[in-house]
């Protein structure tokens, strides 16, 4: 019984840990400017106040453009939500092609596109910069959602390269003696198995554009900075009065999307990782 | 319609290597329709690899493949009229056992009353209509197994593929499902080539055996004749379970006579030879292999010709299986093995009555394995 309550009070300080930011973000976001200065960090606000919640969200100034987050967090959403479709539908391709039609060389691309998942992205910016230069994308929505979608084509390969690999390879021979092709082997057979995968890959790619900096801040120009850069820019304002409650809400907006996904789609997460073989 | 003395399936001068692995060299096979043809041999002997070949999962280095006498070269295997049934049933696991069944057939543009009666017809024969809107998940491994061979039946083929069908289910399951088989050959005439590692499956299902050894084709024959005059030491070791018995010795020419002799317990023991039919002629003092299936080696209350001998042999192992004792007894350093009645009193390091009927025996090259 001891040892249970141990492991409980231990589980307590680890969620005391990790909740905690969010909590004086949370609460810090509440109160207004006079409070903030003279309280204290933990104390609850006197009053709670949902301006600075509006501020952050429409009139907040990032650079020279007081807006708020709104304008920026819309482009995050329409770069996003391109991006991590086509990167996960692409995965899935590859995937699915790299794993049950072993061609001659399948495994050297394998390799080279899990490579491609260890380059730092430092690495690639200049390359990166030219090639959307080249292709007329500089600075544009569509050239964020490329860059992403090809960064992010090591990881979705990987994953459902390892989830189709645990499928037998006769179920491909039987629909070839079945009469069916390629694609329609993929859409009628192997996606319709792919639900937990696709899960875990779409959360994964969600996250990690989402909350990307560094591209959005190299390849986007005044009209498409993600919301990422426009956080950065509002909170690292260097003129007037530092405003820790807008900060915070600004923050937490910024950062509430990945959290909505995470919860929604959490368990199908960790089912999609611990996911074993597909049982035909 | 097909000439009478056509093949349905021919199968010339093919060869298969991967990179620079020899998998298939220089198969010939040909086989009538209505036969059951069952590819036989240890694992890596290139069966599956050739049944592959057949289907057009592969494409053999060499040589072609003729399928109701049309070239299957280059040809899809959606395009040569055969279906396939596989060892991990490869049934699609996200649709149900109708989906299952007739996906083939949708996939090839038929029409959904096709479909249906085709489905009816075909659930019906394997006795499976209560499971059509299950998934294979909540299927029983023999209810899958059942499931595959309706998607392969559903097509009406030509030529019937089985890789290994039963390996996956349990000992009594696979001899009830290999009946069920069996029946089906026997009820649609259809003509199959099945694929296995067991010998027994081989045995039973086939009308013809084909046993493979390293890429080739080493006998193939009626079950029977395969079980009776095996053509080398390999086929002779791998067909007949337990497995048939080697005695070493030589040939012995003595005038007319011809004598097996072989050294045993310090003596000579001297096998009689006029009857057997050498396959050509035999030289005085040739090595030689004496192949003797259990069955021959049996205690005296079994009857047995005119050709055996009566020896006293020590028992080393009793194995019991209700309607039959398998024995191993010592003979000389070797041991070999022989079946008695179950009622024979049997007692471990106790000489027991042997008799070794001969008419059956096989006589091998020592030194190349093959049958004289």
């Amino acid at each position: 019984m001891t040892a249970r309550g141990l492991l409980y009070l231990l589980l307590v300080v680890f969620v005391a840990y990790y909740m905690l930011p969010l909590f004086v973000m949370v609460i810090t976001s509440l109160k207004d400017l006079d409070e903030i200065r003279a309280g204290s960090l933990m104390s609850p606000p006197d009053r709670v106040s949902l301006e600075s919640w509006g501020t952050a969200w429409s009139s907040a100034c990032a650079g020279i453009l007081c807006e708020g987050l709104q304008p920026f967090f819309w482009n995050s959403v329409k770069m996003v939500v391109p991006a991590v479709l086509l990167s996960t539908l692409l995965g899935a391709v590859n995937g699915y092609a790299l794993s049950q039609w072993r061609f001659r060389g399948a495994n050297l691309i394998f390799a080279l596109m899990l490579f491609g998942c260890f380059i730092p992205f430092q690495v690639v910016l200049l390359p990166m910069a030219r090639t959307l230069g080249l292709l007329g994308l500089a600075g544009s929505l569509s050239g964020l959602v490329l860059v992403h979608v090809v960064y992010g084509l090591g990881f979705t390969t990987l994953f459902f390269r390892n989830f189709y690999v645990t499928v037998p390879t006769e179920l491909v021979k039987a629909a070839k003696i079945d009469g069916a092709g390629f694609f329609t082997i993929f859409l009628r057979i192997f996606l319709p198995l792919s639900p937990p995968i696709i899960v875990v890959t779409v959360i994964w790619q969600f996250t990690q554009i989402w909350n990307d900096f560094l591209f959005g801040v190299s390849f986007s120009q005044a009209g498409t900075q993600p919301v990422t850069v426009a956080l950065n820019n509002i909170v690292n304002a260097t003129t007037g009065v530092k405003e820790y409650n807008v900060d915070m809400a600004a923050a937490i907006i910024a950062g509430l999307p990945t959290l909505i996904v995470y919860v929604i789609a959490g368990k199908y997460f960790i089912r999609g990782l611990t996911a074993g073989s597909v049982k035909g | 319609m097909a000439e009478p003395d056509q093949s349905v399936l021919a199968i010339e001068k093919l060869s298969k290597s991967f990179q620079n692995t020899a998998v298939l060299t220089n198969i010939d096979l040909a086989i009538a329709e209505g036969s059951f043809l069952v590819l036989v041999g240890p694992s890596g002997c290139g069966k599956s690899t050739l049944l592959n070949c057949i289907a057009g999962l592969e494409e053999p280095s060499s040589g072609r493949i003729l399928i109701g006498g049309r070239d299957m070269t280059g040809v899809p295997p959606k395009d040569r009229d055969i279906a396939m049934v596989f060892q991990s049933y490869a049934l699609y696991p996200r649709m149900s056992v109708a989906k299952n069944i007739t996906f083939g057939m949708q996939v090839r543009g038929a029409t959904r009353a096709e479909q249906k009666s085709a489905l009816e017809r075909v659930s019906g024969m394997l006795k499976i209509d209560h499971l059509l809107e299950r998934r294979p998940a909540q299927l029983s491994g023999g209810q899958r197994q059942r499931v595959a061979m309706g998607r392969a039946l559903v097509r009406e083929p030509r030529l019937f593929l089985f890789d290994e069908p039963l390996s996956n289910l349990d000992a009594k399951l696979r001899v009830e499902m290999r009946a069920e088989i069996k029946r089906l050959h026997q009820r649609l005439g259809a003509s199959i080539v099945y694929v296995t590692h067991d010998q027994t499956e081989a045995m039973s299902l086939a009308t013809e055996v084909a046993v493979m050894e390293g890429g080739i084709i080493v006998q193939r024959g009626p079950p029977q004749e395969v079980y009776d005059y095996p053509v080398n030491t390999f086929v002779a070791g791998f067909i007949g379970s337990p497995a048939m018995n080697f005695i070493e010795g030589h040939i012995r020419k003595d005038g007319g006579a011809v004598r097996i002799e072989i050294p045993f317990d310090g003596k000579t023991m001297a096998v009689p030879a006029e009857h057997y039919p050498f396959v050509g002629s035999t030289e005085d003092g040739t090595k030689v292999i004496l192949g003797i299936r259990p069955e021959y080696v049996t205690g005296r209350d079994r009857a047995s010709g005119d050709e055996e001998v009566s020896l006293e042999l020590v028992p080393t192992l009793v194995e019991t299986n209700g309607f039959d004792q398998h024995v191993n007894l010592a003979f000389g350093p070797a041991e070999i093995s022989g079946r008695f009645s179950p009622r024979e009193q049997i007692e471990i390091g106790t000489p027991l009555p042997t008799r070794i009927d001969l008419s059956q025996m096989s006589v091998f090259d020592r030194k190349t394995g093959m049958r004289l």
